[in-house]
């Protein structure tokens, strides 16, 4: 096969958007906490945490939806947990979230641990089957690319939709975007500068965490060691590469997405001639191209990593 | 549109603030204070830089929670009640509105959204553009304060964003409204434009709260003066029975002396642009075709009405743009335009237009920002370590010889009042006996005694033969300092002349774009 062919098959752009799903819910939660004003690198952890959880409470009997709702909870938890120490108390947002990293994903798989203390192969569960949507399915290339996905690939697109029309249409997300930006604007108009970034990080953590359930509940069909491997730290590279917008982020992910199935696959083109570690590594290194190009010019929320208390002047 | 809540009767209190204690660690910023105003009255309030009038607004808003003291504020029927204390949202809830010294405003949402952000319903999914602005532009017809609310605010000049801060307060329904030194960065014909507003709703029934350090147009817009000093109440006065020399007693508790002025000693051309041409996106900030000069031992006044070019001087001359044609030629050498430590090293003294945001690093001490500009030098360094003995003693003396302030060396800048971080500046730029400076609105938002301790400064600094660019919308300011003016609009600047020939008319005229010779009629 000609290595540009790839390039046309249906396989690899259904590939593309599947590997791009989970950043795709990752760099909207983000987007979310930064355009708040609080930057989240409890995102590695917070994907393991929502994987386990989405994952066991389907193996422990829930349909796959409760498994999902799991899931977010877990998210919103971990989440809270970094608002009250960066929000209300104030203290390093990225201390806070390195440590949150730490603790959630050393707790997801001490629970399952604990919870499965002699497994050998990880127990799989039955998980997100490709959709198959009358009309729109049948599409040629179009259909079998976007509508035979799975459900939360439906839901991760969706939500670009619903995080853009929440922050630029409606008063919300206007205070989010403020918020972020000089938190003194937000006070002078009686608003809740804590209440907005509570809000923001816990909804955003949710996000994230719908992220880690996609891999256990869709991509694949088990919990495994060590299964998010960076894509958290990933989404966090998008987020400046997307200029906090919801849009760009949606491009980052596929991009991202696209670069990495094309790697897969040009890794059995031409793998006998190219170490394997070399394709590994292109999809971060054009990343970091990417974010060469793009992140000088980026307009950072100005508010970002600085804490605000009251009656500070 | 913007009329008062309610019918009570008009005199009748809205307002009373009683017994207000304000600490800062062992600084008393507000000391038992109290204060009551009636329905259509405009109070002004006047103090020294520090005296603590923001600190007191900010705990009527609710910004700051007082240790002692009630606030309360009357409801429609005239019946006072007590607002809770350090809720911004109760504040706004009961009428409360404020134009804050330090602006509030998200710089990456555009004016519009500024304006209307927390108006709605924060759980609404849509929003109702149309009708919103419609009511903005009714407002801004009506007040004259006119701004273009599609652009994003970091773009905006201070003035912009000073009008979009007011608009922000009138577009609520509001029964008193604060003001805190509104006019500071307004234009004098903006400022008229202002009162007139302000008379109106005083009218209708609003009760007013006005600071600002300029008392023309205290004496011309309020009906009384409550003025602190210290954190106490000094007095208050009737403004029809009060004059400027009173207040100023009241205030300082010394009378002003009036402005020593030598005869000018000229030297040589220091400071030059050649055929200057700067364009910079928008038409008003770019510059076409300026040619000037500034000598040795005197004053320049650039006087025009802002936004006509002003900035894209400033910023040549602080060495932070470059010219497109032309040149810029310091003591007769091109300029390199994009060096500011070398520019800083040559003996440029920098007055930024925008003291908050240029000015200083808010969250570094008093000592560190005065050092800030000459850390590489000698003086503050042994050994490639910086001297901390030596930046305390530079600030010892700056907070001495300028009266900031302050708690001391080690306060953290943005903890100062607006005044007082202009005192910190020219601490700064004046103590190393520069010989260009570029006086940027040098005493913009400085109190009466700093104003003419800074006007004596740059009267001295030009005696010791500095050469001096003072960028002013101030006529008197000009007036008061200038040798020779020069006049820009729409990035055109032409020499106006000797000051002495010279009256307010004809230079009025020309900063509204007659040329010189139309507005020659108008000269002595
Ligand atoms: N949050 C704060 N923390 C510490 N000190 C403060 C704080 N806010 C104000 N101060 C101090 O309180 C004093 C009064 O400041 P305030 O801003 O009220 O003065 P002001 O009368 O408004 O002066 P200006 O005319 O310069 O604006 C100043 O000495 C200031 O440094
Ligand atoms: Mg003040």
């Amino acid at each position: 096969m000609e290595i540009l062919d790839i390039l046309l098959t249906v396989n690899f752009w259904a590939a593309a958007i599947r590997i791009a799903t989970p950043l795709i819910f990752g760099v909207l939660g983000a987007l979310m906490c930064e355009r708040a004003g609080v930057l989240n690198l409890g995102i590695e952890g917070i994907f393991t945490a929502g994987a386990m959880a989405g994952w066991m409470a389907v193996w422990l009997g829930c349909g796959l939806w409760t498994g999902v709702l799991v899931a977010a909870l877990a998210g919103a938890i971990f989440g809270l947990l970094h608002a009250i120490l960066t929000v209300v108390l104030g203290l390093s947002q990225h201390v806070s979230g390195i440590g949150i990293t730490l603790l959630a994903t050393s707790l997801g798989y001490f629970t399952y641990r604990t919870a499965l203390p002699n497994v050998s192969t990880p127990p799989r569960i039955i998980p997100f089957q490709p959709l198959d949507i009358p009309v729109l399915s049948d599409i040629p290339f179009i259909g079998p690319v976007l509508f035979q996905q799975t459900a939360l690939t439906l839901l991760a697109f969706i939500l670009v939709g619903l995080v853009a029309w929440l922050l630029y249409r409606t008063p919300l997300g206007l205070a989010l975007r403020a918020v972020g930006d000089n938190p003194s604007s937000i006070e002078a108009q009686g608003l809740s500068v804590r209440g907005l970034r509570i809000g923001a990080v816990v909804a955003g953590s949710s996000l994230m965490a719908l992220g880690g359930a996609f891999l256990t509940m869709s991509a694949f069909d088990a919990f495994f060691f060590g299964m998010v491997n960076g894509r958290g730290w990933i989404c966090i590279a998008l987020v400046v590469f997307a200029s906090w917008q919801p849009g760009k982020a949606l491009l980052g992910a596929l991009l991202f997405g696209a670069f990495d199935a094309f790697q897969i696959r040009l890794q059995t083109e031409v793998g006998a001639f190219v170490p394997g570690q070399v394709f590994l590594m292109m999809p971060y290194l054009l990343s970091i191209l990417a974010l060469i190009l793009v992140a000088r010019k980026a307009d950072y929320p100005r508010s970002l990593l600085v804490p605000w208390f009251k009656g500070q002047r | 549109m913007m009329q008062s809540k309610g019918q009570a009767e008009k005199g009748s209190v809205v307002l009373s603030l009683e017994n207000i204690t304000k600490r800062f660690g062992s600084l008393v910023a507000n000391d038992d204070l109290s204060l009551s105003l009636n329905r259509g009255e405009i109070l002004a309030l006047l103090g020294e830089n520090g005296a603590g009038k923001t600190t007191l607004m900010n705990i009527l808003f609710g910004h700051y929670v007082p240790e002692e003291g009630t606030i309360c504020v009357a409801d429609d029927a005239g019946v006072l009640h007590e607002l809770p204390k350090g809720s911004p949202s109760a504040a706004l809830d009961a009428g409360v509105g404020m134009v804050h010294q330090h602006f509030t405003l998200a710089e990456n949402l555009t004016g519009f959204d500024n304006i209307v952000l927390g108006t709605e319903s924060l759980w609404q999914v849509w929003r109702s553009r149309a009708a919103l602005r419609g009511r903005i532009e009714a407002i801004m017809q009506e007040s004259g304060l006119t701004v273009d609310l599609d652009v994003k605010t970091a773009q905006l000049s201070v003035g912009e964003k000073q009008r979009i801060e007011i608009l922000k307060a009138l577009y609520r329904d509001v029964r008193v409204l604060i003001l805190d030194e509104p006019t500071a960065v307004l234009t004098p014909q903006e400022a008229d434009g202002l009162f007139v507003v302000l008379r109106r709703l005083a009218a209708k029934g609003l009760g007013v709260i006005f600071i600002s350090h300029k008392l023309g147009e205290v004496l011309a817009v309020s009906h009384r003066i409550a003025v602190l000093r210290g954190g106490k109440k000094a007095g208050e006065l009737i403004t029809a029975d009060a004059d400027k020399r009173a207040i100023a007693d009241m205030m300082v508790g010394r009378a002003v002396p009036p402005l020593q002025r030598n005869p000018s000693q000229v030297g040589s051309i220091i400071l030059e642009f050649d055929r200057v041409s700067l364009k910079r996106g928008s038409m008003r900030q770019s510059l076409n075709d300026v040619s000037f000069a500034v000598k040795a031992g005197e004053i320049v006044g650039l006087a025009g009405v802002s936004g006509n070019g002003q900035s894209a001087i400033a910023a040549l001359i602080s060495g932070l743009e470059t010219v497109d044609t032309g040149s810029v030629r310091l003591y007769g050498e091109p300029m390199k335009t994009n060096d500011p430590r070398a520019l800083v090293a040559a003996g440029v003294a920098r007055m930024p237009e925008d003291r908050q945001h240029d000015g200083v690093v808010g969250s570094m001490s008093v000592a560190e920002n005065i050092a800030i500009e000459d850390l590489h030098s000698k003086e503050f360094q042994t050994a490639g370590f910086i001297n901390r003995k030596a930046m305390r003693e530079r600030a010892d003396h700056g907070i001495k010889a300028y009266d900031i302030r302050c708690q001391g060396p080690d306060a953290q800048a943005r903890l100062l009042s607006g005044g007082n971080i202009q005192k910190l500046i020219l601490a700064r730029v004046l103590e190393r006996s520069p010989k260009v400076i570029l006086a940027n609105q040098p005493t913009r938002g400085l109190d009466i005694g700093a104003q003419s301790e800074v006007h004596q400064r740059i009267l001295a600094a030009r005696d010791r033969g500095a050469g001096v660019l003072l960028i002013s919308e101030d006529l008197d300011e000009l007036f008061a300092l200038s040798d020779r003016l020069l006049v820009v609009h729409t990035g055109e600047v032409t020499d106006a002349g000797a000051v002495e020939g010279l009256d307010r008319g004809s230079v009025g005229m020309m900063m509204a774009g007659h040329s010189a010779h139309a507005a020659g009629e108008g000269r002595i």
